[in-house]
């Protein structure tokens, strides 16, 4: 199978029930697939490494996966690990440049004539030490201190504003360095991979089960969404697929995640802006949401409840009532909050035109998720790639064109309204029938998983060995794409909005720094 | 303004209304007030550090200020800098690229200071383990006083081992039995 009119010869990766083709390139075809995708308007999903020297062609491996009408496609370089460098994406898909860079600090695979500053390195391990390198030895370094070279902003009375790894708030851990004039920020450069625990390292060697676990706590606010997609790409190495009950929970299940977190935000940002009775409005009906998961899923966040082959919990007739009448009572009270909110002039005031992100400039920058919504992109797979049960309870994407902090909290609004109307759907219409099939993983074979997880797309690729066990799985957070839309949101606003635009955007740091 | 004094009456005051809360919370915060008022003059300020969490425990401690649990009327106040803090409350394996600003972070409260480990993770390196990019358990860095196992620990479980951090008698690393 062609696409693109590039001369790749895709097969479909059988089993399970996502649509993914793979195909195989040497450096040009590899460079010309991707700047064919770039022209026909479609997205880089993720970029990975691997070390593949015991494979049938032998080295290391780069694989891109993009965005296509038909499906996922997949698209690997085998490199002879003496030379092993890959065509630079990042020229014309932006986004791709620190998933390079940190294909190079994990495979040691570089990009011809691309940035070569560490990502994930903090110059904590050596230079030559590649750790997803099969014969990595298992290894502890000491610390060192980095001098890491961001990028110098010079002119008579521009300084800089260093913020972080530690911030003042309950957050993850990131440095921002601002260069600033008088009040206004010219130029912003993000530093971090400071969560950096070796996850993808981690992975291999472990059973599939086990790696759901770790799947799931990649970045614990979208544990269902990890889960997940994880489990479709286990699913197609075990070529089964969970049964129709247990795909109408899991939507279910990620739907209440989206609207759990939805809330959470609209409170922080109402915070932000000094509407602490936002913060605590939204933080209650929230809590209500966590209640009900611990009270009908056994977890506050419904850790491990999505399983490879299915789910591990069932909803009873009372826990569809309870649901139901959940949404009624937050359908209410948040378009009460919604009305203050629209009502509130300082509010508004701050959130209007604070943080722009143009429709062009989304595009331009592979935008996803959330904030790509609030810049007019249309992208959503729960509308472009349906999975049961999305074919059926069909998702109305919230869109909005202005791209500041007011269009990403309508974003939130309308879209916990749309998974209201979901979840009802989702629990009416759940098809009767058991919730697991058994999945049992094979050896030496290849999984992809793609589920738009409440902040945007999670992408899984997943491979095991000759024993069964994980070989290499590669979880791809929505936030590697959007991170470096904040850096031109915060550009000519003040550095006192920074963190309300931060917020609207609420990107993950423990999701790419793996 | 109206719409807003509206909401706030109609909700009333969430803290108080004993059936959204455990009997075993409510027990846990009366106790932890008295402790934080005869230890620290009815305030505790508390630091998080995420030394490396995957994020979900630190969606727990945010709850803490929430109405339902609202630890800010036990005296319990989450500060910006470790040079106000009397607490340190740090989640996550401790990731190498963390370690330094971890102990800077611990070397910059004020003496005498409590450490609470938060999570599976930060208990014992939980599903990360050590490896080269993660030093594991929180105590592997800095000297800890207190651990909270879960994962992520609920509200009432974080409740309950501040309560073991601040009634404790000090001695290091004690596992606060909570699970
Ligand atoms: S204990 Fe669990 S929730 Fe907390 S950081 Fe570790 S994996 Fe995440």
């Amino acid at each position: 199978m062609l696409f693109l009119d590039q001369p790749l010869e895709f097969t479909r990766v059988e089993g399970g029930d996502a649509l993914a083709y793979t195909a195989r390139a040497d450096f040009e075809a590899f460079g010309e697939f991707a700047l064919a995708a770039y022209e026909s308007g479609r997205r880089l999903v993720a970029l990975w490494g691997g070390d593949e020297r015991d494979a049938e062609t032998p080295g290391i491996a780069v694989c891109a996966a993009f965005d296509l009408p038909e499906g996922l496609a997949c698209v690997k370089l085998v490199c002879p690990v003496e030379d092993a460098v890959f065509p630079d994406l990042s020229g014309f898909f932006p986004a791709a440049d620190r998933m390079q860079r940190a294909v190079r600090d994990l495979v040691g695979a570089a990009p011809r004539g691309g940035d070569l500053r560490p990502w994930l390195r903090h110059a904590n391990w050596p230079a030559d030490y590649f750790p997803l390198r099969s014969d990595a030895p298992e290894a502890r370094f000491d610390t060192a201190n980095e001098n890491y070279e961001f990028v110098r902003v010079g002119g008579d009375g521009v300084h800089e504003i260093a913020v972080g790894p530690i911030h003042a708030g309950i957050i993850e851990p990131g440095h921002f360095r601002f260069s600033v004039m008088g009040e206004s920020v010219l130029r912003l450069e993000e530093r971090l991979g400071w969560k950096h625990k070796g996850i993808e390292r981690r992975f291999s060697g472990m059973s599939l089960a086990d790696g759901l676990k770790l799947a799931g706590r990649v970045s614990g606010d979208s544990t269902v969404a990890y889960a997940w997609a994880y489990s479709q790409a286990a699913e197609m190495i075990c070529g089964v697929t969970a049964p129709p009950r247990a795909a109408w929970l899991r939507a279910l299940f990620l739907e209440r995640e989206r609207v759990a977190n939805h809330l959470g935000d609209l409170g922080y940002l109402g915070n932000d802006v000094a509407l602490s009775f936002g913060l605590m409005q939204f933080m209650r009906i929230k809590e209500d949401w966590l209640r009900l998961n611990a009270r009908l899923f056994g977890h506050r966040f419904m850790m491990d409840k999505i399983v490879p082959g299915g789910v591990t919990v069932d909803l009873d007739d009372a826990g569809v009532a309870e649901v139901v009448e959940q949404c009624r009572t937050t359908e209410r009270d948040v378009h009460r909050l919604k009305d203050v909110y629209e009502e509130h002039a300082g509010l508004q005031d701050r959130f209007l035109t604070t943080g722009r992100v143009t429709p062009e400039l989304a595009k331009r920058l592979g935008a996803v998720g959330v904030a790509a919504r609030a810049s007019g992109q249309c992208v959503d797979l729960r509308a472009d790639h349906p999975v049961s049960p999305y074919d059926r309870v069909k998702p109305v994407v919230a869109m909005e064109e202005r791209g500041d902090v007011a269009a990403r909290a309508l974003v939130r609004f309308a879209e916990i309204d749309e998974s209201l109307r979901l979840i009802r759907a989702l629990v009416d219409g759940l098809p009767q029938g058991g919730v697991w099939n058994a999945a049992r993983s094979e050896p030496g074979k290849r999984g992809f998983g793609w589920v738009e997880g409440w902040r945007g797309d999670v992408f899984v690729a997943l491979e095991t060995g000759a024993d069964g066990k994980i070989r290499r799985c590669h979880p791809r957070d929505p936030s590697w794409m959007n991170w470096p839309l904040l850096e031109h949101a915060i550009i000519d606003n003040i550095v006192p909005d920074f963190p309300l635009i931060n917020k609207s955007f609420n990107l993950s740091y423990a999701g790419p720094d793996l | 303004m109206f719409s807003i004094l509206r909401q706030i009456l109609h909700d009333g005051v969430l803290t108080e209304a004993p059936p959204e809360i455990d009997p075993e919370l409510q027990a846990a915060k009366r106790r932890l007030s008295d402790e934080i008022a005869r230890r620290f003059r009815r305030s505790l300020f508390i630091r998080e550090i995420d030394a490396g969490s995957c994020n979900g425990c630190e969606l727990e401690i945010h709850a803490l200020g929430i109405p339902y649990y609202n630890v800010e009327a036990m005296g319990i106040k989450f500060t910006a800098s470790p040079r106000h803090a009397d607490l340190l409350l740090v989640t996550g394996p401790v990731a190498k690229n963390m370690e330094v600003a971890v102990k800077r972070a611990y070397d910059a409260t004020p003496e005498p200071k409590l450490v609470v480990a938060t999570g599976d993770c930060g208990c014992t390196g939980g599903i990360f383990g050590e490896s080269y990019a993660c030093c594991g358990r929180v105590s592997n860095v800095i000297p800890v006083d207190v651990s909270i196992p879960g994962c992520p620990p609920t509200p009432l479980r974080l409740i309950q081992g501040i309560l073991a951090a601040v009634g404790g008698s000090g001695d290091r690393d004690q596992e606060s039995g909570i699970r």
